[in-house]
């Protein structure tokens, strides 16, 4: 098994090797396959869509977008590695999918499997309200959850999700106990929270974006303010040590050269200062972050670390 | 009279193009078992890129409603559904087929579609902020009850014996229990394997249990596969008209329906016409005849999954929630297009919306030619290929659709193990249609039970949460007419001729 892996590798940088003489910007020779493992219409599906206009330009090739949905990811994520490692694929990451599913001890990848190459996006968390409810801020919610223990209740997408583990970290930080109700997908978590069904809703910036007046944002979960909510307090102004939401970015079968992967980081990270792409992110509520190829090992190390202590939280790891 | 202005807008050359383009290749996406419609918009959106964002709008409208009409074709040809909207259609279809009323069957839910797309359409037009309303006050405790609803259907779909429709039944529930759990995150029955560890995907399932007992009955026997008429009987439009005249009050009943479930973000086309096809049969004055290739049983599913095109809209333009996945998709295209969705775009984007509005109307009217020629075309090809070409292109499609939903081979075996388990157990004598109906309704009676309950022990009113709400007591009072409206109406009539 080694050895055709070995000899895969060394004729792709080889190939590349005589693509990149030929010159410099020779790489990508066609268009790209960007591997989506969530349903069309999703945050990965519709960033992909936006960085395809820059990529074409900067790269002078396109996307060939497929869609690989199941398990929550793991679907595709347990497969990338078995893709054409040319340089010509890549796959939509989503942190902290990467970090917990393989906690959670029955998906075929773990999180090193993963060879991510750049993070370009984070939708922050955000603890949401309809916009008529009595709990104006984050000390009402507080108050109220103290003065009856678990009867706020609260909607997030999934189970051991981005939502149930800002859930958890701000019930922690705050010494309250809320009761979390899971739904499938944003569309119906984010009916729950506008039909009152449920008290409030561990959501991300964007959905507060999405529904407008209709709801208010308590807080928001980033070193400073977010750009459209000048008026919403981060947690940290409040006492509460909760900054992160999902991170979204791309990562590369394992055997993808060296050259390929770091060019291609390149790319992405060009995007992120693509002033049209960045203008439509951030007015759908999306923070663009730039976590380079330089910079990746560090930074999912830094949140590996983080999401070991999460899942002792959520009791996934022992 | 500005909104006319909006309708003249929405007829120019381009747009009356794309809702035709739309329609036809909708249809046909939506006819291949395994291409679903929101598949089928999810293929065709990048396209649509590069139009003005309304006239991509009336484009992914129609391919929408074109795919949902589509899967009537294979449901009523072949026993499959084509979408999983259609499957409550397979239940007359495929027997009015059989008996040489193909032709009729496919002009009937031709109408059928029209009809119900139109009262969607028009809903959207006319009602969609009151209405977006209802989609807010169903909570996890009425998914819930809803769901008992459709699963009193078990005793309609029986074919005889209820007890082994319920055993279809119980089978279905336990594949819809397969993977993890939404609640709680647990997984369950996958069995070390990788595959299970989603679930079982409804289309797989319904490929698998619907069209490999076809397909072996299809080389095991030396018949036709479905009965032709020696004279050639054209459309039958006048006598599908009179069908559908008699039944003006079904086909108004499953539009509405369809409307109000298509608005349900946790519902969908498949509940929809499962819950139509309830309510017709209950209410039908022959309601022994459902299931044997009855008409009204196409004419309820039909409408009510096309009605939900209109509805599904209603949330998703006006809160920014799509009704259906397929909306979901739209609305990430809408989102690329820099269209914003939700409250605030009736107000500054009125054109657009009410051009998409027209458009729709346009698209479903058009699909009334447009369908009854393609249906014509399905029939004819399906009577005129030989069984020797008709059952491996069959089979090639099944595997095609199967791997087509999650580019995924081992998709294809679970397929292939559900349709050998599906035909035994259709030789014991238990019909697919009541596990399909387990395999449908578990997951939201399931999730919405586990909601319901947590929610209501958070509020220290368990009782009050199952039992208090005006809606749950409306549905609970519909399923309970269900079952028990056939035994009451014997007995009265028992009584009757007693005296």
């Amino acid at each position: 098994m080694r050895l055709p892996r070995m000899i895969k590798h060394a004729l792709a940088g080889a190939t590349l090797a005589l693509a990149a003489a030929g010159s410099a910007s020779a790489f990508p020779t066609k268009d790209i396959t960007y591997v989506i493992p969530f349903n069309a219409g999703g945050e990965s599906d519709v960033t992909a869509r936006l960085q395809e206009a820059p990529f074409k330009k900067l790269a002078g090739h396109g996307f060939v977008i497929q869609y690989k949905v199941g398990a929550g990811g793991a679907a595709a994520w347990s497969q990338l590695n078995s893709l054409p490692a040319d340089g010509h694929t890549i796959m939509g990451i989503n942190l902290p999918h990467l970090f917990l599913q393989p906690m959670q001890g029955r998906v075929a990848y773990k999180t090193e499997d993963i060879t991510v190459i750049n993070v370009f996006q984070l939708t922050p968390h955000a603890l949401i309200v309809p916009a008529d409810s009595p709990i104006k801020t984050i000390e009402d919610y507080i108050a109220e959850a103290k003065k009856t223990p678990g009867a706020i209740t609260v909607a997030g997408t999934g189970s051991n999700s981005a939502n149930q583990v800002a859930q958890r970290s701000f019930d922690k930080a705050a010494g309250i106990t809320t009761t979390y109700v899971p739904f499938t997908g944003t569309a119906a978590t984010t009916a729950a929270l506008l039909g009152k069904q449920v008290r409030a809703q561990w959501g991300f910036t964007t959905v507060a974006v999405e529904q407008g007046k209709n709801v208010r944002m308590l807080a928001v979960a980033l070193d400073q303010r977010h750009k459209l909510f000048p008026d919403v307090p981060t947690f940290k102004e409040k006492g509460i040590n909760l900054v992160g939401g999902a991170h979204r970015g791309v990562a590369v079968p394992k055997d993808t050269p060296e050259a390929a992967r770091e060019q291609l980081s390149g790319i992405f990270s060009r995007i992120n200062n693509d002033s049209a792409f960045r203008k439509k992110m951030e007015d759908g509520g999306y923070v663009l972050v730039n976590v380079g190829y330089k910079q990746v090992k560090p930074f999912m190390d830094g949140l590996g670390k983080e999401y070991v202590e999460i899942g002792r939280l959520l009791g996934l790891v022992k | 009279m500005e909104i006319l202005s909006h309708f003249v807008q929405a007829l120019t050359p381009l747009n009356v193009l794309l809702a035709v383009g739309g329609i036809v290749a909708g249809t046909i996406v939506g006819a291949l078992p395994g291409l679903t419609a929101t598949m089928a918009v999810a293929v065709l959106t990048p396209l649509t890129f590069t139009l003005e964002p309304g006239s991509a709008l009336i484009a992914l409208g129609a391919i929408y409603t074109g795919a949902i009409y589509g899967g009537c074709y294979s449901a009523i040809l072949v026993n499959t559904p084509g979408t999983p909207s259609a499957i409550a259609t397979t239940f007359d279809g495929f027997p009015m087929a059989k008996r040489g009323d193909g032709d009729l069957a496919l002009t009937l839910a031709n109408l059928a579609s029209v009809c119900g797309g139109l009262v969607g359409a028009v809903a959207l037009l006319l009602l969609a902020p009151p209405l977006a309303r209802v989609a807010l006050a169903f909570g996890p405790v009425e998914y819930f009850w809803l769901a008992i609803l459709g699963l009193t259907l078990v005793a309609a779909l029986s074919e005889g014996s209820l007890l082994k429709g319920t055993i279809g039944c119980g089978f279905g529930l336990l594949i819809a229990t397969v993977g993890t759990a939404i609640v709680g995150g647990d997984t369950r029955f996958v069995f070390g394997t990788q595959t299970l560890i989603g679930g079982v995907n409804v289309v797989v399932a319904l490929i698998g249990l619907f069209c490999i007992p076809v397909l072996i009955d299809l080389v095991a026997t030396p018949d036709a596969h479905i009965k032709v008429n020696a004279e050639v009987r054209g459309y039958r439009l006048d006598e599908a008209l009179r069908i559908g005249w008699a039944s003006k009050w079904n086909l108004m009943r499953s539009s509405v329906i369809g409307t109000v479930i298509g608005i349900l973000p946790a519902a969908g086309g498949a509940i929809a016409a499962l819950i139509a096809y309830a309510e017709a049969r209950r209410a039908s004055a022959r309601p022994g005849e459902f299931g044997k290739g009855a008409p009204d049983g196409i004419l309820a599913s039909e409408s009510a999954n096309n009605a939900t095109v209109g509805g599904g809209f209603i949330p998703t333009l006006t809160l920014g929630i799509p009704g259906t996945p397929a909306d979901a998709i739209i609305l990430g295209a809408l989102l690329v297009h820099g269209v914003r969705t939700g409250p605030n775009l009736f107000q500054e984007q009125s054109a657009i919306v009410y051009t998409f509005m027209f458009g729709l109307i346009l698209a479903t009217v058009l699909m009334l030619p447009l369908g009854l020629v393609l249906g014509r075309y399905a029939y004819k090809s399906i009577i005129a290929i030989p069984k020797a070409v008709l059952a491996p292109g069959i089979a090639f499609l099944t595997i095609l659709g199967t791997y087509a939903i999650h580019n995924s081979m081992e998709d294809v075996g679970l397929m292939l193990g559900l349709g050998g388990v599906g035909w035994l157990l259709n030789r014991a004598g238990v019909p697919p249609a009541p596990i399909v109906l387990g395999v449908v309704l578990g997951p939201i009676a399931e999730q919405g039970f586990v909601q319901a309950w947590l929610i209501g022990s958070a509020t220290g009113d368990l009782l009050g949460m199952f039992f208090g709400r005006p809606i749950s007591l409306l549905i609970i009072a519909a399923a309970a007419l269900v079952l028990f409206y056939p035994a009451l109406a014997r007995r009265f009539a028992g009584r009757r001729t007693a005296e």
